[in-house]
């Protein structure tokens, strides 16, 4: 069960291919009503049920903040991927019936800040197409620098550049076109915040440059948008509710929790929140910690495991849930 | 060090240093022992890239002990309201990566943090040090006027005269404690009055 979230009844009121890899998706109430209130930098957890299976995955909404009529996504088609955006892409079509969780912003906007500087790569531009969106209505002060890998892969990079002009700034991988980084970070007027959304590396990147540079901390926000990897199928023992279950190739270790019918509580399913931050009672094996929750030292006591985006191998895992 | 209380009561820490390029240092009093103590532990070339503004008080101490440090610059001032215009001209020039550490009295962090604040640095990026004095740049909640160096429980407000208990109720905004009138009820009833910020 999301923690503190609803589920929202909606319909797919429209489908727009953007460009050979992302497809967006409109979603209205059922009922005709407004959607609840989002700030920029918010996500849903989009319930796709594709035959047997449920996913549950999580999507930065990208639409502006001041119209709540509908929720847009933009999925990036991953092929190697466990499949819930190849379901999006295949199987949604407009008329469509869905489920949605109430929007949950791990990513806000710090409006203290007398300026706001983002970084994007990639599919990472859209929680800044909706906080782009609510600052530019607020006369807000930002800057965007955005790399893509070709300018036809560059997703909504002519609308940001339309919308906003010389606030947007765009990188082209194939022409080789790189951020000069540090002397971006050097020159920023005391007061900024920082935002970066993208690739782990690229966030890895940006976050070590920042704080050698004397970014505190706190001025410095990311987001991951790290989708469960696949791997190795294994058995769980679920100590609480006396069950034995097993995680599938292409199954998140939540998942599975969830299709036996246990409710744990979670929030981004990325590995981000802590919500669903689960105690090992007992393990014979090795853990493939993929979250940025628990501390390197939580990862090598083999106490703790983030089951949204974690898994294990070997002989045998109880877990108390 | 000052005793904890309720959470808006000021927490101050060691200074440390920090990474970055630029580190703007503001102390008064004592708090030139503790830039001291910190350049003991900072990396090498640190204060290259320094700036130390220091109070001079009365008796002239500490600012042989600061030059030695070898600041890129250093400035002295008779007051923090003589500095002021240059903090803020400062601040309103700096980027991103310069770091503030302030090192003193109460009055001093709470005032230095003030300006801070409103050039958009979060307090909790600023590195704190209290030493020496422990008394209060408070504010009359009933008339709003502002009484510096309050040591005693309860105190005069300097402006309206009533008395005033000074509560550990901070105001970052403000940059001051809270006083609020002790005796409103009956006002010939006079607690006794104790020095108890020194």
């Amino acid at each position: 069960m999301s923690t503190g979230t609803t589920k929202l009844d909606v319909v797919v009121s429209d489908v727009v291919p953007v460009n050979d890899l992302v497809t967006r998706f409109h979603f209205r109430r059922r009922d005709g009503e407004l959607l609840p209130t989002f700030s920029g930098g918010a996500h849903v957890v989009v319930e796709m049920r594709d035959g047997e299976r449920t996913r549950l995955n999580p999507y930065s909404l990208m639409g502006s903040p001041l119209d709540t009529r509908e929720y847009t996504i933009s999925v990036r088609r991953d092929d190697v991927g466990r499949g819930g955006s190849l379901f999006m892409h295949r199987s949604v079509k407009p008329g469509m019936e869905m489920v949605v969780s109430y929007p949950v912003n791990l990513f806000s906007l710090d409006l203290r800040a007398k300026k706001h500087l983002m970084l994007a790569g990639g599919i990472g531009i859209t929680p800044f197409m909706a906080q782009t969106a609510q600052l530019a209505a607020e006369g807000g002060n930002f800057e965007l620098h955005y790399t893509c890998r070709t300018a036809s892969l560059g997703t909504y990079a002519d609308v940001l550049r339309e919308r906003y002009n010389r606030r947007i700034r765009l990188y082209h991988d194939d022409r080789e076109e790189r951020i000069e980084l540090d002397r971006l970070l050097s020159t920023q007027p005391l007061g900024t915040h920082l935002y970066v959304c993208g690739p782990a590396g690229m966030i890895d990147w940006v976050r070590d440059r920042a704080a050698a540079l004397g970014w505190p901390p706190e001025t410095v926000h990311f987001e991951h948008f790290a989708a469960p990897q696949p791997g190795l199928p294994f058995d769980v023992t679920l100590a609480v509710s006396g069950k034995t279950i097993r995680v599938d190739e292409q199954q998140s270790l939540l998942e599975a929790i969830e299709a036996a019918g246990v409710d744990p509580p979670y929030l981004c399913r990325g590995g981000v929140c802590g919500q669903c931050e689960t105690n090992v009672i007992s393990s014979d094996g090795k853990f493939i910690h993929n979250d940025h929750w628990l501390s390197e030292e939580e990862h090598r006591s083999g106490c703790k495991i983030m089951p949204c985006v974690s898994r294990f191998e070997g002989r045998s895992l109880v877990l108390e849930r | 060090m000052a005793a904890k209380s309720i959470i808006s009561r000021p927490v101050y820490g060691t200074l440390s240093p920090q990474p970055g390029k630029h580190h703007l240092f503001i102390a008064d009093a004592e708090g030139a022992l503790a830039i001291g103590d910190m350049a003991e532990r900072a990396p090498a070339g640190f204060f290259e890239g320094a700036e130390i503004v220091f109070i001079l008080g009365s008796d002239g101490k500490h600012v042989a002990a600061l030059e030695a440090l070898k600041p890129a610059q250093f400035h002295l001032s008779p007051s923090f309201a003589s500095l002021l215009p240059r903090l803020r001209q400062t601040l309103a020039n700096a980027h991103m990566g310069l770091r503030l550490y302030l090192a003193g009295t109460e009055g001093l962090i709470g005032q230095a943090m003030q300006v801070a604040l409103e050039a958009g640095i979060d307090h909790t990026s600023i590195q704190t040090e209290h030493r020496g004095s422990l008394a209060r740049r408070m504010q009359c909640v009933h008339c709003k006027g502002i009484t510096e160096n309050v040591t005693t429980q309860p105190a005069t407000c300097g402006h309206c005269g009533l008395l005033l208990l000074v509560r550990d109720h901070y105001s970052r905004r403000i940059a001051a404690f809270q006083g609020v009138c002790i005796n409103a009820e009956d006002r010939s009833e006079i607690p006794p009055m104790e020095e108890i910020f020194r």
